[in-house]
């Protein structure tokens, strides 16, 4: 395996050498497209450290003439930018908890254990994937209101704390971990919960990390349910304070809306930046498998 | 080896367990019991709701009788005739497949370029590449929304002084009923490419490269071997990317919301938010049925590229 992607690798690379320039014109055309993809996001922070009257000059201009952080201090100081952030915080860390437990927990026993009940289980996890938001929206928001939890952050978690995506990808990797070290723990006097704590769970990690990645990202991302579910101004989250400020009395106001999507924005690009390998591991597990 | 010696006793105190119950029963009772917090919320917050929207969607309820449910009456298949002589819900219709029938192509043909492009020759720089084109993939749609309302300003907007330059006078593009969903498109595709890319290039990396060295040998030009080599050897990719992203777009809904507001004229107004405009004005039942007809669009939809594009063995 290691001999065959290697050789493949130095036999590409006496290749590009002997096309010559056509190495170069490839990664021309990929830079040009990177600027292309990337531009959007060098608009929204150079936008977001312009003034007023600056950002609405023609023609307009790449850097600002001079950077100023007062629509940052505004979404902070005027408006109320840090409950938001705190509220993104608090939904998406117990989602994303919920989802590493309750789905790997499953996931564990959909792999490894040969129970009545197996297939049918499995099939409806998978069968539910298909189903769109708008479905289950309205009985859900009867369901939360009944329940007393509008506006509330259990509203706006409870109905994502275990989601079907989380179950298949644990599964998909639970099962290609080794049956050996399991029996082997089971011989030793095991229980279920030990092996699932003690020799499941540390072997999954790499499983667990994408799984946690993936649930972080979209949930700090989500909007159409914390826009129903969160009807106070105390407890908007990000995306649905920074919609509806752009749709509201602010909505001209570019430079402090580019701000707030700066702050949206940043704390995912760190995520993903420091561990964007798991995302190519989960894309693989649950995408071409 | 240590541990499991010094743990030998240790099966003593299971066999007394295990003479009360048989294995298999206790092998049942602890799956169902890992299953268990999964199950109580998925019945609760989805398998239910599933059902419960079905029901709904065969009455008359409204938001007005959440208070008093026995107001609530059948009315058979009323809302789902409603719909078909409902003029904006057939607009919204129009709408949502001009966005999957343009936008799902096109999406697909730029990931599969840069793939092929990142897959021929970039071996360095790969995962900067990669990691750049994903980043659209990762941000919130409202920041996205926001971003390109500003860039797509008819004046004082980047993209017009962009065109302005090359001579062209751009058109109101948000504000335009003809120019405003082609500019959705455009975002949509920019932002779904990366994870299409990212799918694709692991297809391609899993081509053996012996194919291309054969068909080289045959004489094939570089055109010949995308069209005879990769294209066959990508269908299964192909089919899930292709899939997946019109089970996505079908549902396009955060892109009006926050950039047109469905105008100009409902031209952007998608199915996913004319019901949530629905629900919105309290029409609860109304809601249900259109999203149980947007879901059987989506399984429609998706067993028809199964039958298109299944691999030919």
């Amino acid at each position: 395996m290691t001999a065959a992607v290697s050789g493949a690798r130095g036999k590409r690379r006496a290749q590009s050498r002997s096309a010559g320039g056509r190495a170069w014109v490839v990664h021309a055309a990929l830079a040009i497209a990177l600027v292309a993809a990337a531009s959007p996001f060098a608009w929204m922070l150079s936008g977001s450290v312009k003034t007023d009257a600056e950002i609405r000059r023609v023609p307009p201009t790449w850097l600002p003439d001079q950077a100023t952080l007062d629509n940052y201090r505004e979404l902070f100081e005027r408006l109320d930018f840090t409950r938001y952030f705190v509220n993104s915080l608090i939904v998406t860390g117990a989602v994303t908890l919920g989802n590493l437990v309750f789905c790997s927990m499953l996931g564990y026993a959909l792999a490894k254990i040969d129970f009545p009940g197996r297939r049918a289980l499995f099939a409806l996890v998978l069968g539910t994937l298909m189903v769109p938001g708008a479905v289950t929206f309205v009985p859900l928001f009867v369901l939360v209101s009944n329940l007393g939890l509008v506006d509330s952050y259990l509203g706006m978690i409870l109905p994502f704390l275990a989601g079907p995506f989380g179950v298949f990808l644990m599964r998909q990797y639970i099962s290609g971990l080794p049956d050996e070290v399991i029996d082997a723990a089971r011989i030793d006097g095991a229980g279920q919960i030990r092996i699932f704590l003690r020799i499941v769970a540390p072997l999954a990690r790499p499983a667990l990390a994408t799984l946690g990645i993936l649930t972080f990202l979209g949930t700090w991302n989500s909007f159409l349910w914390p826009l129903v579910v969160a009807q106070s101004e105390e407890k908007y989250t990000l995306p649905v304070a920074l919609a509806l400020y752009s749709i509201g009395q602010n909505q001209t106001r570019f430079g402090l809306l580019l701000a707030g999507a700066v702050v949206v924005v940043v704390p995912v690009l760190v995520v993903f930046v420091a561990l964007q390998r798991f995302f190519v591991q989960g894309i693989a597990t649950t995408g071409l498998k | 080896m240590v541990v499991r010696t010094a743990r030998d006793p240790a099966p003593a105190p299971a066999v007394p367990r295990r003479a009360g119950m048989s294995d298999r029963t206790r092998r049942g009772l602890a799956a169902w019991g890992f299953a268990l917090p999964f199950l109580v919320l998925f019945v609760t917050f989805m398998a239910g709701p599933v059902l419960a929207s079905l029901l709904m969607s065969l009455t008359d309820l409204r938001s007005a009788d959440l208070r008093d449910p026995l107001a609530v009456n059948p009315v058979g298949l009323d809302n789902y005739t409603r719909l078909l002589r409902d003029e904006v819900f057939l607009q919204a219709a129009v709408n949502t497949l001009y966005f999957v029938v343009i936008g799902v192509p096109l999406t697909i043909v730029c990931a599969l370029a840069v793939a092929v492009l990142l897959n021929k020759g970039v071996t360095r720089l790969r995962t900067f590449f990669r990691v750049g084109f994903y980043l659209p993939v990762v941000t919130s749609i409202v920041a996205v929304a926001v971003v390109w309302r500003f860039l797509l300003q008819p004046d004082t907007g980047p993209v017009n002084q962009l065109l302005r330059l090359a001579g062209i006078d751009g058109p109101h593009w948000l504000a335009d009923p003809v120019w405003a969903m082609p500019a959705l498109i455009l975002m949509a595709a920019w932002r779904n490419m990366g994870y299409l890319m990212v799918v694709f290039l692991a297809g391609l990396q899993s081509i053996p490269r012996e194919l291309y060295e054969a068909a080289e040998v045959d004489g094939a030009g570089p055109w010949a071997r995308f069209r005879e080599v990769t294209l066959p050897m990508l269908r299964p990719t192909l089919l899930f990317g292709t899939v997946i992203t019109g089970i996505g777009y079908l549902q396009f809904f955060e892109e009006p919301l926050v950039m047109t507001r469905g105008g100009p004229l409902n031209r952007t107004l998608s199915v996913s938010y004319y019901i949530y405009n629905q629900f919105g004005f309290g029409n609860y039942s109304y809601a249900a049925a259109m999203g149980y007809v947007l879901f059987v669009a989506i399984v429609v939809l998706t067993v028809v590229q199964f039958r298109l594009l299944r691999p030919r063995t």
